[in-house]
């Protein structure tokens, strides 16, 4: 039951895909202008990571060695697309805030690499735990980001307003998600990482 | 005119990486170096304008009239991958040369975010310039507009190897080694690109 459980809670913090293996930047720099946005893309790449870790560690054993890439990136590109039709149907708003985002997901490096990495040699339940563990690690990271750059550039966080004023513009801008990336990553290098 | 307002556009004041975060994985992972950068570069201006130009003709031609524009998503990674697998081969029969130069590249790009977010943008974003009515970019505009994203690309990654080369000479704080600075380096380079708002 505990290695069940430690399969989710390591990527929180050791395996965060964030701040410990670096991978899928680009949404998260691009979709952490307030804090829930980068909850909701955080959310939308948890759906497609676990689907896709179910259906590739199902796949794996009847796939060819060769073509086996080509194989991952379709199925997670057939499970993006199942995304984007029901966001447009549901939260439409949601889906036009996020935009490019949502259909690059495909070629997000976060959900390829745990296929590869992971869900590929491991059984169904152990890679949907895998994805989940590695999503909700995702999802806390582009929402703390979210926070920092919403509470720096606007003065609210999730949306509730508490600093009076226009706050740094920068902040919500493309320098300041370079620059709060780059300082959260030295905290976290100083005090998370174990060397 | 609207060709010039396209390219200034879309290499300083919507640059790439530096204003759309696309493509930020190879930007972050090949830049350590100055002639790393420019083969990167020179491969995914390449295969952005090339991926480009299908996936448009693709989506007008095929998915339009057979009303399959949900597809787009799927068919444009395919597209992308095996275009980027024919111009390795293509390459390594014509131009051994070019492929020695590129060829530790060219298999990264299929993944690179800006080559698929690229084709995405010019089938699906309105575009308005100079105060005309926003419209969707033809074939013509399309490939300049990839053309000129390539570039930015391009400028965006050589401009930071060549800081990054320099930076390695720097005696920097222990957990700000590596990916942090870089980070932080990358934002006073966004900054002065945001300088270029408002131009057009």
């Amino acid at each position: 039951m505990s290695s069940k459980l430690s399969l989710i809670t390591k990527g929180f913090i050791k395996d965060n895909p964030t701040f410990s293996l670096v991978l899928g930047m680009c949404p998260t720099l691009a979709t952490t202008t307030s804090a829930m946005n980068g909850l909701e893309m955080g959310l939308a790449t948890l759906f497609v990571l676990v689907l896709s870790n179910i259906a590739i560690s199902l796949l794996a054993p009847m796939v060819p060695d060769k073509v086996h890439i080509p194989v991952y990136i379709v199925v997670i590109a057939a499970f993006v697309t199942v995304l984007q039709l029901l966001m447009q149907a549901y939260v439409p708003a949601v889906y036009s805030t996020l935009g490019l985002f949502i259909p690059l997901i495909v070629v997000n490096c976060i959900v390829l690499g745990r296929a590869e990495a992971y869900a590929n040699s491991h059984g169904v339940l152990d890679s949907a735990l895998d994805g989940l563990g590695i999503g909700i690690g995702f999802t806390l990271s582009l929402t703390v980001i979210g926070i920092i750059r919403e509470i720096l550039g606007s003065g609210s966080v999730f949306g509730w307003k508490f600093i009076a004023g226009d706050g740094i513009l920068a902040f919500v801008m493309a320098p300041g998600a370079f620059l709060v990336l780059g300082y959260l990553m030295v905290l976290f290098n100083k005090y998370l990482k174990k060397q | 005119m609207e060709y010039i307002l396209i390219i200034i556009s879309a290499i300083f004041i919507n640059n790439v990486l530096l204003a759309q975060f696309l493509g930020i994985c190879p930007f972050l992972g090949v830049s350590n170096k100055l002639s790393t950068a420019v083969g990167m570069s020179g491969a995914v201006c390449f295969v952005i304008t090339l991926a480009t130009v299908v996936t448009y003709l693709l989506n007008q031609y095929l998915l339009i009239p057979l009303d399959l524009t949900f597809l787009q998503t799927i068919s444009f990674i395919l597209v992308i991958a095996a275009l980027v697998q024919m111009v390795e081969i293509i390459l390594k029969k014509i131009s051994p040369a070019l492929y020695q130069a590129l060829g530790i590249f060219l298999p990264l790009i299929t993944t690179n975010c800006a080559v698929l977010g690229v084709a995405i943008t010019v089938v699906t974003k309105e575009f308005s310039f100079g105060g005309e009515a926003a419209h969707l970019l033809n074939l013509g505009e399309s490939v300049v507009y990839a053309l000129a994203t390539s570039i930015g690309y391009g400028l965006a990654m050589i401009l930071f190897a060549g800081l990054r080369e320099h930076l390695a000479m720097c005696d920097v704080p222990k957990s700000f080694r590596g990916l942090p600075i870089a980070l932080i380096t990358v934002s006073i380079m966004a900054m002065a690109f945001l300088g270029f708002s408002g131009m057009v």
